[in-house]
């Protein structure tokens, strides 16, 4: 199987679809990804220098860090600072700046944040420290929520009393339809590969329909990202838009049922604060109240504000595609990987660390 | 955090499975996935296994990439050239 992935990297392969879409594009078109895992794939393989002029690619807000509001971050500092009490996380979250400070940080200055690499570490922690409560950091789209559900579902199987979950889960579709109100002018959409693994291709179905756009699934090897943009083009220039999977050893239109069934029974969508794009409604999800006893925010309520981001700070208009890196003063300056100042330079998947990290400025 | 990576299942044991990654072992969770067999590949993400990868439609999409400069010999070769 893995020989597939090599050939997936293959330079003739990639040359011919360069050369195919070169013929195809006609039509000025600007295309979106929203997976910070294309924007990073882009980036390194220079994407971006291989298309002809006709093709304008834009990253938009799908790095899941980036788009976490400060206010999370905020809150989840301020239940680190309590007594008794153990913040679980992804690692990439711990550098994300909040208003002040970040989980690094406090970490350094003694509070109890443990890096977890799945969700049911965060449980076994929980049973180990039974005198402590264990809060779990749940970020991410349709792909990481549910592991959470799992690890909700397992701490109620075994009834424990100290596991809580700080939800900023949220959903993709409404970000991409939400984007599309806000002005930024989008032809077609690359979409996410492993958010479509989950929830399948079906849930960009009424974004075509309602927007008459183009949405191609893609994976990310540079053979991959090469065909999807060939794929979009040829939509457009036939003038019929729809949903795509190019993606196809792993994506289908139903996507993981049994991934989704877990997903419904534990959670229900709510409005949810974006980094850049602010509130948007049914964009994110919370636990069912079944689930309220696993609720963070319902057992230890907490008023924090969002904040408006740093000064000189472009990240909103970044992650939006109204903006790009280079176009911010602080990029490479006073905001590099090692001292990030915006979300979009924290993560190893946000469109500033792709541009800081295969020079392209 | 949404990279995934394939992961080759090396064995099960009830809903957990052991899987090599690059030469490294790694644990896996199968909660949500269905019909996972000894030697399949899946894609693995914050350790659970995600989805299986079909082998067949890598092989077919390759296949037609392929193909695709069979079909348009002479617009390919301008183009390549340029």
């Amino acid at each position: 199987m893995l020989k597939y992935l090599d050939e997936y990297r293959d330079k003739d392969l990639a040359q011919n679809l360069v050369a195919q879409i070169n013929y195809a594009s006609k039509k000025s078109i600007r295309i979106m990804e929203v997976c910070g895992g294309h924007t990073m794939a882009i980036r390194k393989y220079g994407i971006q220098n291989l298309l002809p002029p006709t093709i304008k690619l834009l990253s938009g807000p799908g790095c899941p860090v980036c788009v976490t509001s400060r206010s999370f971050i905020d809150k989840a500092i301020a239940y680190s600072a309590m007594p008794d009490i153990i913040i679980t996380t992804y690692g990439d979250l711990m550098r994300v700046p909040g208003t002040s400070s970040s989980l690094l940080k406090e970490k350094a200055r003694g509070a109890d944040v443990r890096i977890v690499v799945s969700t049911l570490d965060a449980v076994k922690i929980a049973k180990e420290n039974p005198e402590k409560t264990v809060i779990f950091l749940g970020i991410g789209f349709e792909t990481t929520t549910p592991p959470t559900a799992i690890a909700v579902l397992e701490a109620s199987k075994i009834k424990l009393k100290n596991f809580l979950i700080l939800s900023a889960h949220k959903l993709m579709p409404p970000a991409m339809a939400a984007l599309i109100d806000e002005g930024t002018l989008i032809d077609a959409y690359i979409g996410p590969g492993h958010v479509s693994t989950i929830a399948g291709s079906k849930i960009y179905k009424p974004l075509v329909n309602q927007y008459d756009i183009s949405v191609v699934i893609s994976g990310f090897e540079p053979v991959d990202i090469l065909q999807s943009i060939w794929m979009l083009v040829k939509q457009i220039e036939s003038g019929i838009p729809s949903v795509e999977i190019q993606y196809s050893r792993a994506v289908s239109q139903e996507g993981n049922l049994k991934a989704q069934n877990l997903v419904n029974d534990v959670f229900e969508p709510c409005t949810a604060f974006w980094r850049g794009l602010g509130a948007i409604p049914k964009s994110g999800l919370k636990l069912k109240p079944e689930y309220n006893s696993f609720e963070a925010e319902s057992l230890l309520p907490l008023e924090i504000a969002e904040k408006p981001e740093p000064k000189g700070c472009l990240c909103g208009q970044i992650l939006k595609g109204q903006k790009i890196p280079t176009d911010c003063k602080l990029f490479g300056k006073t905001c590099t990987p090692e001292k990030p100042v915006g979300a979009c330079m924290v993560s190893d998947e946000g469109t500033c660390a792709a541009y800081f990290k295969y020079n392209d400025y | 955090m949404c990279l995934s990576v394939p992961a080759k299942i090396l064995n099960i044991e009830g809903s957990n499975a052991k899987a090599t990654v690059g030469g490294s072992i790694i644990n896996v969770s199968l909660q949500l996935v269905e019909n996972i067999e000894i030697g399949d590949y899946v894609l693995v993400h914050t350790g659970f296994a995600l989805e299986k990868i079909d082998a067949k439609t890598a092989r077919e999409t390759l296949a037609m990439l392929t193909s695709m400069v069979e079909e348009n010999p002479e617009d390919m070769i301008r183009f390549i050239e340029i």
